[in-house]
């Protein structure tokens, strides 16, 4: 695949405040690409430098073989859709997709019939002439996405787009957005701090933290192999602990000497594992077994997350873990019962800080 | 970052604008400024001025008469609005929309007809002479009275706003609370509005101490700063001193003037993190106080209207009372005649178009261009300082500058166009408030979409930004439409042969003794601003309904 | 991008035409003679010259003194044509004036002129101070005739009196500086302070304070003759006294403004401003007039008034305006302030 679009070394000052910090990243013709962070980590930013409405202070920006770094919006070659949807409300859904097709000189039928192309690929035929104040959030969203893809931009930039939009819609919407992108090979970035939109949106991840790449990757990598105690605590949930090296395949949390099958490098290092990775166990056949008490049952749904209080060799800590609600019926479980859970040594994740 | 042919033409536009302001603000400000440290011949004679004005007792003690009536005129009108607003927000009395109207009367008529309204009312031939037990209305109660007709509105549409915004679920609360009216009246009403009220009370005081027209009506020997500046430069000749005196004057306006923006700013907080609106529950008692309130205060604006009407139509007060209209005969008196009519429907339809046109588009870099960062604020504080000065102040202002034989502008001086400049700039900032507000409530992001479309920004702004803002620009054009018809202190000093104005014919009939045609001329400019506002709003009611369906909601 | 040019040519138009495109000859001309003749003064003078077009500029005669010398290095005005002589005698020594000798000069009374070569202003006419009096409101207030200005200072008339600011009213100033003359300078300024306790107000305008005794405002009005006559026409129940004592008056008078840029219509002006059949004009209200035989006697007019006219100083007035109205300002403008 061909790289399409190309960040580097991009740094970002709000006056003293450092929003962007040494930002790299590519991105391949034709990819989904996800910013995800927490509010404030700078992924707006740097979507807006991408778009050319904030400049960087340092570092460039290339888009197909061309340094745009330096370019005005007007100049670059992007459609947007932001979370506010931000629809003329004057204008009618015709208009408004039509909005940017006037330039361009092209002749009266041909833009309807792109406007026509593009709500037939929206499903909103039907609404051609109402205003955007007649229509639901939802469809008025896609209205704006029609709107951005009108001049077949070679970069669709999208700003929380379902941020906006009820649990339902915005689930619906998520899979409806993925497929359009992938029928029509549009490049896209999507800036989200929804987590769960990102797994199931984006090919590729891009996780940000106060300024900074955490961790980047497919959304598969991004969950199973966190490499920052960031990364896996804000996908997800874990349970992250300090631990020292006693070997090549073994460490010590809380006094406890447990197995361990992740290279381990350093002499003190923070390690991740994930509620579902842990085991009820009744077998001797289980390693790093250790013994605790519920303290807490949280019910999930398929699953319910025990808050375990681990009785580790030096002190007593909350673990949590996953544990099927079958399992719980079955052998009555309550809270303050005692119970026997295995970290297993594969689940073991040793990340940076 | 390379600059796109968007970033030159809001440069472009931006210097336009802001160097409008400039030449019709900074610089003549900046030349009545070196004028009062200037002698006859135009020699720095540092604050030698100063010092002669503070050594002349009686010209000091305008100072403490103008304080005097501003502060009096505030807490007066003050209470009075606020419990007219108190009544139009919070009761469920009758007739509001009708209340509301009357209550604006004053803003459609200059202000020194009150004045002349008053003369009749109390003056020795007076109908209700005896209500004054012997006190004169020439003085400071004629000025008191008429300044709280004028500053009546003003205020009441501060404090109706301040008081509308009080949060409803404070009063659920206190409701459930149990609180009694009283308590919950001080305890959440009054601090809700607090910052109105203060801002008000500011806004008042200012008109007041700025207002020239009142005093010199009706303030007989009671002499005030603003009519110092007209004395002393109109009788005295002493330009300098006028100079002086107004300097003197700018500089309460400019405290009240700070006040006031940094009040306004709390307000504008409070306004922004509260949603819900309160609705008044129905007490019988209440409403019919607030109602009987209503009606006197209506009734004492109607008969202070109602009693100009009748003066200009009596043949010869108050010797022959059959009516005519002998006195709207203008072409006989001074003040330029119907001619000084039709210059101030010109001047005040240019203004409203010219004004309109520069206020919007200057409101819109402001709040909507995309880059310029530094050039948007400082256009913004150049908008935002024509509230500070008094437009009397501004007139002298416009006479040192323009007439200046070296100011290549001097061509301007005695057309047309210097008071249309004046009452632009004058009213500037109120309508730059007003776009501001309008623009803020529309997408930022609009001006992002159009420009990834790669479509430049008029094309939004003709296309999306001023179809919806159409009924604030309706509001802008008709401010500054009644205001042109009415001000007489931005233009007493500019107008000429061939300009003069109605407003300014009103004070020179009334100094001229001819004070039943000031009247008569007083209700023709009553009379068209009453019809342009009707015509605006039957209009608008057609126009937006027919070009703003997309406002309403179908589905 | 067509709409913003199409706005911009038009608001250059619009400043442009109004810098006025000329037909015939306009002339700019500032007067402080009574709004309601205006048109008529025009219209008797484009009977002789129709292709000179009047513009006024008219106002009480301090604010048309201030108007040009506020313009004095950028001249609005072509030329005055009835403006107290006092005001155009400090004009002349601002060196304001084109010198011309109109046609006709030796017609005129030699008082009527300034008396260098060739003369900077020529005089139109006088107007004569007098006191209106409202009979009805007089008898109301059981006020007596005032018979003098020593009268108007009894106590009787406390509250009753106005007349107007000097400051900014010829008239005012013309009873002032003639008070200064009758009375002596220190005799003068004690008899306004004793007239000044009975004043209800002072008044902008001098025709105003008839205008009030006029309409019952206040009874007794301290203005000019002319003006008491108009309201006496008018049907005011009003009566013109001449007080005992003489009476001030001042002339008016008609200059061309020095740099103007229609010289020849200024002069046609000036030349007509003297001839007799202005005379004849201005005698319609004033019953003194620049050339000898021409006054007629003015319907309302008090008998006395001519023989009650002081011989005034103009000179003296002139000289000391501007020392005489800031010593009236100190002693009179605020009559609120504190009395101690």
């Amino acid at each position: 695949m061909d790289q399409y679009l190309s960040v580097k070394n991009v740094v970002k000052y709000f006056g003293k405040f450092q929003a962007l910090n040494n930002i790299n990243f590519d991105v391949n013709e034709g990819e989904f690409v996800c910013i995800l962070g927490p509010s404030g980590c700078g992924k707006t930013t740097l979507l807006r430098v991408i778009a050319g409405l904030e400049s960087q202070s340092e570092g460039t920006i290339q888009q197909n073989n061309n340094d745009i770094s330096l370019l005005p919006p007007d100049q670059r070659d992007f459609g947007i859709v932001f979370q506010s949807y931000a629809l003329f409300p004057n204008l009618t859904v015709k208009d408004n997709i039509s909005f940017g097709l006037k330039t361009r000189k092209q002749n009266r039928n041909e833009i309807d019939s792109r406007v026509d192309e593009l709500l037939k690929l929206v499903g909103l035929s039907d609404h051609i002439n109402k205003y955007s104040a007649q229509l639901s959030g939802g469809e008025q969203q896609r209205v704006a996405l029609a709107r951005a893809l009108a001049p077949s931009p070679g970069l669709l930039l999208l700003d929380e787009p379902l941020s906006a939009l009820d649990a339902k819609v915005r689930q619906h919407l998520r899979l409806e957005i993925k497929n359009l992108q992938k029928q029509l090979g549009v490049t896209t970035i999507m800036v989200t701090h929804d987590q769960e939109e990102a797994l199931t949106m984006a090919d590729r991840i891009i996780l940000m933290n106060n300024g900074v790449i955490e961790q980047e990757g497919s959304p598969q990598d991004i969950y199973s192999k966190p490499t920052t105690a960031f990364s896996a605590n804000f996908i997800g949930t874990t349970n992250l602990f300090k631990a020292k090296k006693i070997s090549s395949n073994s460490i010590e949390i809380h006094g406890s000497v447990l197995e361990c099958n992740d290279n381990i490098n350093d002499d003190v290092s923070t390690v991740t594992i994930r509620p579902e990775d842990i085991k009820i166990s009744n077998s001797g056949e289980d390693k790093n077994i250790l013994s605790g008490t519920i303290k807490e049952l949280e019910f999930l749904g398929s699953n319910i997350r025990g808050h375990i209080e681990v009785n580790f060799d030096s002190d007593k800590a909350i673990v949590l873990c996953n544990i099927a609600s079958e399992y719980i019926q079955n052998n009555n479980i309550q809270t303050n019962a005692s119970i026997n859970i295995s970290l297993q040594p594969h689940a073991i994740k040793i990340v940076k800080d | 970052m390379k600059k796109s042919r968007d970033d030159y033409l809001t440069l472009f536009f931006i210097s336009i604008i802001g160097f409008y302001i400039l030449i019709s603000l900074a610089f003549p400000m900046y030349a009545i400024l070196s004028k009062s440290f200037e002698n006859k011949d135009g020699e720095f004679i540092g604050l030698e001025n100063y010092q002669s004005y503070f050594e002349n007792s009686s010209l000091v003690y305008s100072i403490y008469n103008s304080l005097f009536v501003s502060i009096v005129t505030m807490v007066i009108t003050i209470s009075l609005a606020f419990v007219f607003a108190y009544a139009l927000t919070k009761s469920r009395m009758a007739g509001k929309g009708v209340f509301r109207s009357i209550a604006m009367i004053p803003i459609l008529v200059p202000s020194l007809l009150s004045g002349i309204s008053l003369i009749y009312l109390f003056g020795k031939q007076g109908i209700f002479r005896e209500l004054l037990m012997g006190y004169e209305i020439y003085g400071p109660i004629g000025i008191i009275i008429a300044e709280v007709f004028y500053t009546f509105p003003h205020a009441l549409l501060i404090i109706v706003t301040a008081l509308s915004i009080g949060d409803a679920r404070l009063y659920e609360a206190a409701k459930v609370l149990r609180s009694k009216s009283i308590r919950t009246f001080f305890t959440v009403t009054l601090p809700s509005a607090k910052y109105g009220v203060i801002s008000a009370a500011f806004v008042v005081f200012t008109l007041v101490i700025t207002d020239f027209g009142i005093p010199k009506v009706i303030g007989g020997n009671y002499n005030v700063l603003a009519v110092d500046v007209y004395k002393q430069v109109i009788g005295q000749q002493n330009f300098e001193m006028g100079a002086v005196v107004s300097m003197v004057l700018v500089f309460p306006a400019l405290i009240a003037f700070a006040v006031d923006r940094i009040v306004q700013r709390k307000q504008v907080a409070i306004l922004t993190s509260r949603s819900v609106v309160h609705e008044p529950n129905e007490s019988k008692t209440f409403d019919r106080i607030m109602f009987g309130y209503c009606s006197l205060i209506s009734a004492l604006i109607l008969t202070i209207l109602g009693m100009c009407l009748y003066a200009s139509l009596v043949t010869f007060w108050p010797y022959n009372l059959t009516l005519s209209l002998k006195n709207y005969q203008f072409d006989l008196m001074d003040g330029g005649g119907w001619d000084s009519y039709y210059n101030s429907i010109r001047m005040a339809s240019y203004t409203a178009v010219f004004g309109t046109i520069a206020v919007f588009a200057g409101a819109y870099f402001v709040e909507k261009a995309r880059s310029l960062k530094t050039g948007r604020s400082i256009l913004h504080l150049l908008s935002m300082m024509p509230m500070a000065i008094p437009g009397l102040v501004l007139g002298l202002a416009y006479i040192f500058f323009f007439n200046h034989p070296d100011n290549p502008l001097n061509f301007l001086y005695g057309t047309m166009a210097i008071l249309v400049i004046c009452t632009i700039t004058h009213f500037y900032t109120v309508s730059h408030l007003t776009a501001l507000t309008s623009l803020k409530q529309i997408d930022n992001e609009f001006e992002h979409v159009s420009s990834s479309l790669k479509q430049p920004f008029y094309k939004t702004f003709f296309r999306v930004t001023v179809p919806i803002s159409l009924p604030a620009i309706f509001e802008i054009g008709i401010y500054f439409f009644v205001n042109a018809m009415t001000t007489v202190s931005a233009v007493v000093f500019l107008y000429s042969s061939k300009t003069t104005l109605a407003s300014v014919a009103v004070l020179n009939m009334d100094d001229a003794g001819d004070i039943a045609p000031a009247a008569a001329m007083g209700m023709m400019i009553f009379y068209t601003n009453a019809a342009v506002r009707i015509v605006y709003v039957l209009i608008t009611k057609k126009i937006l309904v027919r070009f703003q369906n997309w406002r309403v909601k179908t589905t | 991008m067509a709409k913003i040019k199409n706005l911009f040519l038009i608001f250059t138009v619009f400043i442009f035409s109004s810098a006025s495109l000329m037909a015939k000859t306009e002339l700019t001309v500032y007067t402080a003679v009574e709004a309601e003749d205006l048109k008529k003064y025009a219209a008797t003078f484009n009977e002789d010259h129709p292709d000179i077009e009047i513009n006024w500029v008219r106002d009480s005669t301090g604010i048309i003194t201030a108007k040009l010398l506020a313009e004095k290095d950028n001249p609005q005005a072509d030329i005055i044509w009835g403006l107290a002589g006092t005001s155009a005698m400090l004009m002349k020594s601002e060196g304001m004036f084109e010198p011309y000798a109109p046609k006709g000069l030796d017609q005129l009374d030699p008082k009527f002129r300034d008396s260098a070569n060739p003369p900077s202003w020529t005089g139109m006419d006088a107007w004569v101070a007098a006191v209106c009096v409202n009979t009805i409101e007089a008898e109301k207030y059981g006020l007596p005739m005032p018979g003098s200005w020593e009268d108007l200072t009894n106590s009787v008339y406390e509250g009753h009196v106005a007349m107007p600011n000097p400051n900014s009213s010829g008239t005012g100033f013309l009873d002032v500086s003639s008070w200064l003359q009758i009375f002596g300078e220190d005799g003068g300024w004690d008899y306004m302070d004793r007239l000044h306790k009975n004043i209800s107000h002072y008044t902008h305008s001098g025709s105003k304070p008839c205008k009030q005794a006029a309409s019952g405002e206040v009874p007794i009005g301290v203005s000019f003759a002319f003006r008491g006559a108009r309201s006496k026409e008018a049907g005011a129940p009003i009566e013109i006294i001449v007080p005992a004592e003489g009476v001030g008056w001042e002339m008016e008078a008609t200059a061309i403004i020095k740099g103007t840029s229609n010289l020849e219509a200024a002069k046609t002006l000036a030349d007509w401003s003297i001839s007799r059949k202005a005379m004849e004009m201005y005698n319609d209200a004033y019953a003194v007039v620049g050339m000898p035989g021409v006054a007629k006697p003015v319907k309302h007019f008090p008998e006395g008034l001519l023989e009650a006219m002081i011989k005034n100083d103009f000179e003296y007035a002139a000289k000391n305006r501007k020392d005489i109205l800031a010593e009236w300002q100190r002693r009179y403008d605020s009559k609120s302030e504190p009395k101690s």
